[in-house]
Formats: structure tokens, C-alpha cells, sequence
């Protein structure tokens, strides 16, 4: 429409329409530049919040969090290295490891159910999951954050077996009211795929992470905040 | 349109000007623009209360920009620099949502960023802002701003207390409500959407009807 328009009026020179876009786009990048400078510290600030709040709900009593980074069995606290799965220790008042919190993931309905769970190294049991993100129908799958009786899952059965290595039991989902054992999930009726994919992504976090976890259990007790073992927290 | 361009050399202030958008040619009711965003998010009257307010800030900051711009920007390229003062403020309203509350922003999800292309405000810019003072180029945006809002959260509410049971996140009925979930889902926005749509009409029809008996007045 512009090069037509060009055409009708064959008088006009092309270097104010330039310079016209030129400066429009630069004030613009200028003025978002200025935004994102200001925002973006309260930003992190919010971002950081929300994962404490997770981490709270997941892991309850927590106080303190410290992140590490997964990497090739051992785990990295995050600041020496910035990229990876990360975990977060939670602590509660007087230092004492209460739980970790890492995330998991698995196809939902929809899409990707993202989410937070805790899990507790002395029991061996996962204490319950917070949904970081999910697009589940309205009504239906998205009960997986709300139910109360699905909530009544946790805390689930996650022991290791004998050699450290994987999952006594494998977590699984089982239809509504089939739930016979401690490490089975009771789905939500009207809403099962949803459920199968809550313990489809716990089986899948839990048989990667918590071999790891109790590999580095007494690195992770010494780390609690302000006691310096491993650096200040983050 | 036909009045905004009879009126294009008049620069006086009237209430004409603000109520525009409020009723007679409301961009939702009556103009039925943006309807992409007025479905997706009025799912709950607080999505609809941060869209509105999103919405009219962009309104008004660009309408106030174009306006102020209107004698330097050839004609030739007005678009591309409305849409680049377009861009520029909706950038600066998503930031400044994930700096206000995370969770508002993931509710919202994409449709903060496609402010870009919400007609209503490259409509405003082209159709008014460009060719209006500064101060009526902003006053009629206010107005086209809050009539959004205003259409955003009765549709917002409606759907909300029926499809949750709650407004503004506050339950309203005792634990024996089923709510009825499809008022949350895509087809709710639709049904709402059109039995307000009925209820514009009817109530404009009525008010022409009555108009006409009573004296030839000028439906203003």
C-alpha cells in the first residue's frame, strides 16, 4: 500500500519517510530500554518470591532455599554455574534440611504440566506438588491443583530400593478409587489424563533426582544458609 | 465515523468526545473490535479488570503521542509508526504487569503482547488521535479505554459468577453451587458476549422508538 501510494505522489523524497521511522524507532527502543532497566530488578525480585512461596508450600516449614544445579550426578550450588536443572534445598528456621524441592513436567491434556514438588530424604516421601503452569481445561484438569482429595495423595511413597540407584516402586496413577497402595495416585475423576500425567512426570523427576539427592544428602545438610559451608545465599 | 469527520477541524472539548466510547460507539458492544482478546480473557472479572486498564493505557498513551505527532509524520508511513508507538507501550505495560504480579501476567499469557494488534487502538490512532488535538485525542481515548474496560468486566463478571461461583476471585455461594463450567470455556465468552450484544441492541432500539414519538430529537 506504501510503494503505491509512493507512486501517486511521485514529489515526495524518501529520506523524511526514513528519518521519520528512524527516530520513531529509536525513541522506542530508548524508552523500552529505560522500562526494562527499572523493571527488571523488581522483576527478578517477584520471580524470586514466587519460587520461595513454592518452595514453602511444597516443603512445609520451609524458611531458607538454597539452589543447586544438577550435572552428571553431582550437584553444583547455582551461582558457580548458571545453566541446568536446578534444585532447591529448603531449610527450615534453625538450619535443619527439611526437604528439597525440585521440578517435573510430563504432557498434560493440553499441554506441558509444569510443576514444583517436595520431597522429605528422612521419610522418603514426596510431600506434595505446586502447578508452576498448566493450560488444563478449566473445570476438569485443572482440579490437579485444586482438589482436596487429590491433594490427600501426599504425602506419596518415593523410597529408593536397595542399591540407591532407582525407585523402590515406580509412582504410578491408578483410576479414582482404585488406591491400594502408598506410592499409587488416586486420579481425579472426569480428569484422568491430567492425573496420569501428575505421576507419569513425579515417576520420571523422582527415579532422575533423588538418587542424586541421597548421593549428596550430607552436602546439602551442611549447606544451610548463613552458616558459610558453600558461600552466602543467593 | 461521519461525525468525527465533520467535527475534523473543531477542537472544543465536549462530553461528546469522552462518552463516545462509553456507549454509542462502545469498541465492544457497538464497534465489535478486539474481540479476539474480549473472549480470550474475561474468563474472570479481575483478567478482564488488567486487560481493560492495559488496554486503555496503550489507548491513551499513543492516542496522546500520534496526536502530538499528527504534522510530522508523512502520510505515507503513519502506519508503521503508529504501530511502532503501539508496540513501544504495550512493551512497557507488560513489563510493568510482571513487575506488579507474576500470576496476573501468567493469566493473561499472550494477549498483553497482542495489544500490538488490537484494532481498536491502531483504529483510534488512524481515526481520531491523527486527526484531533492532544487534549481531545486523549479524552477520547480515556473514553474508548473504559468503555472496553467497562464491556471487559460485566462480561468478565458474568462469566465469572456463573462458570466459579465467585466475582473478583470472592466466592458468592455456599459449597451446594455447581458452577457451570462452560461459562469459563471458549463457548461462554461466546454466549455472554451475544445475550449482551441482544441487550445493547434492544435497549438502543427502544430509546430510537421512543425518541422518534416523542419529537424528531437528534440521537446524540
Amino acid at each position: 500500500m506504501t510503494s503505491r501510494e509512493i507512486n501517486h505522489a511521485p514529489g515526495t523524497p524518501a529520506w523524511p519517510l526514513i528519518l521519520v521511522l528512524g527516530l520513531a524507532a529509536m525513541m522506542s527502543g530508548m524508552l523500552v530500554v529505560a522500562v526494562h532497566q527499572f523493571t527488571s530488578p523488581i522483576i527478578a525480585e517477584n520471580q524470586r518470591r514466587a519460587v520461595a512461596r513454592a518452595i514453602g508450600r511444597v516443603v512445609p516449614g520451609a524458611v531458607g532455599n538454597r539452589a543447586f544445579i544438577v550435572e552428571n550426578g553431582k550437584l553444583i550450588p547455582a551461582g558457580e554455574k548458571a545453566r541446568g536443572e536446578v534444585i532447591y534445598a529448603a531449610y527450615g528456621k534453625d538450619g535443619k534440611l527439611l526437604g528439597i524441592a525440585a521440578r517435573a513436567g510430563a504432557q498434560g491434556y493440553a499441554d506441558m504440566i509444569h510443576m514444583l514438588f517436595g520431597y522429605d530424604p528422612e521419610s522418603g516421601r514426596i510431600l506434595g506438588f505446586e502447578v508452576l503452569k498448566m493450560t488444563e481445561t478449566p473445570g476438569l484438569g485443572d482440579k490437579i491443583a485444586s482438589d482436596g482429595k487429590f491433594r490427600a495423595n501426599f504425602p506419596l511413597d518415593a523410597r529408593l530400593d536397595g542399591t540407591g540407584k532407582k525407585l523402590a516402586h515406580p509412582i504410578v496413577t491408578v483410576k479414582h478409587g482404585k488406591k491400594s497402595k502408598p506410592w499409587e495416585i488416586d486420579a481425579i475423576s472426569g480428569a484422568t489424563i491430567s492425573s496420569r500425567a501428575v505421576g507419569k512426570a513425579l515417576n520420571e523427576a523422582a527415579g532422575r533426582l533423588l538418587p542424586v539427592i541421597h548421593a549428596n544428602l550430607d552436602m546439602l545438610r551442611a549447606a544451610a544458609p548463613g552458616r558459610g559451608a558453600t558461600g552466602e545465599e543467593k | 465515523m461521519m461525525a468525527a469527520k465533520a467535527k475534523r477541524r473543531d477542537t472544543a472539548i465536549t462530553w461528546e468526545v469522552f462518552s463516545q466510547g462509553l456507549w454509542r460507539d462502545n469498541p465492544v458492544l457497538v464497534m465489535l473490535l478486539g474481540l479476539c482478546p474480549v473472549l480470550a480473557v474475561s474468563n474472570s472479572a479481575m483478567n478482564a479488570l488488567a486487560m481493560g486498564l492495559a488496554t486503555t493505557f496503550v489507548l491513551i498513551s499513543s492516542g496522546a503521542l500520534v496526536s502530538l505527532l499528527r504534522n510530522f509524520i508523512p502520510a505515507q508511513v503513519r502506519i508503521a509508526t503508529y504501530i511502532i508507538i503501539i508496540a513501544t507501550f504495550v512493551t512497557i505495560v507488560d513489563y510493568a504487569i510482571q513487575a506488579i504480579s507474576l500470576d496476573l501476567y501468567k493469566a493473561l499469557g499472550a494477549f498483553i503482547q497482542l495489544i500490538v494488534v488490537n484494532c481498536i487502538i491502531l483504529g483510534r490512532a488512524e481515526a481520531y488521535a491523527s486527526r484531533n488535538t492532544l487534549a481531545r485525542s486523549v479524552i477520547n481515548a480515556l473514553g474508548m479505554g473504559l468503555g472496553f474496560t467497562g464491556a471487559l468486566v460485566v462480561l468478565g463478571g458474568i462469566r465469572e459468577i456463573l462458570g466459579a461461583g465467585a466475582l473478583f476471585g470472592v466466592p458468592l455461594f455456599g459449597a451446594g453451587f455447581e458452577p457451570w463450567v462452560v461459562m469459563i470455556l471458549p463457548p461462554g465468552g461466546f454466549i455472554v458476549l451475544s445475550l449482551m450484544l441482544v441487550a445493547v441492541n434492544w435497549i438502543n432500539a427502544r430509546r430510537e422508538r421512543a425518541g422518534r414519538t416523542e419529537e424528531q430529537a437528534d440521537g446524540a
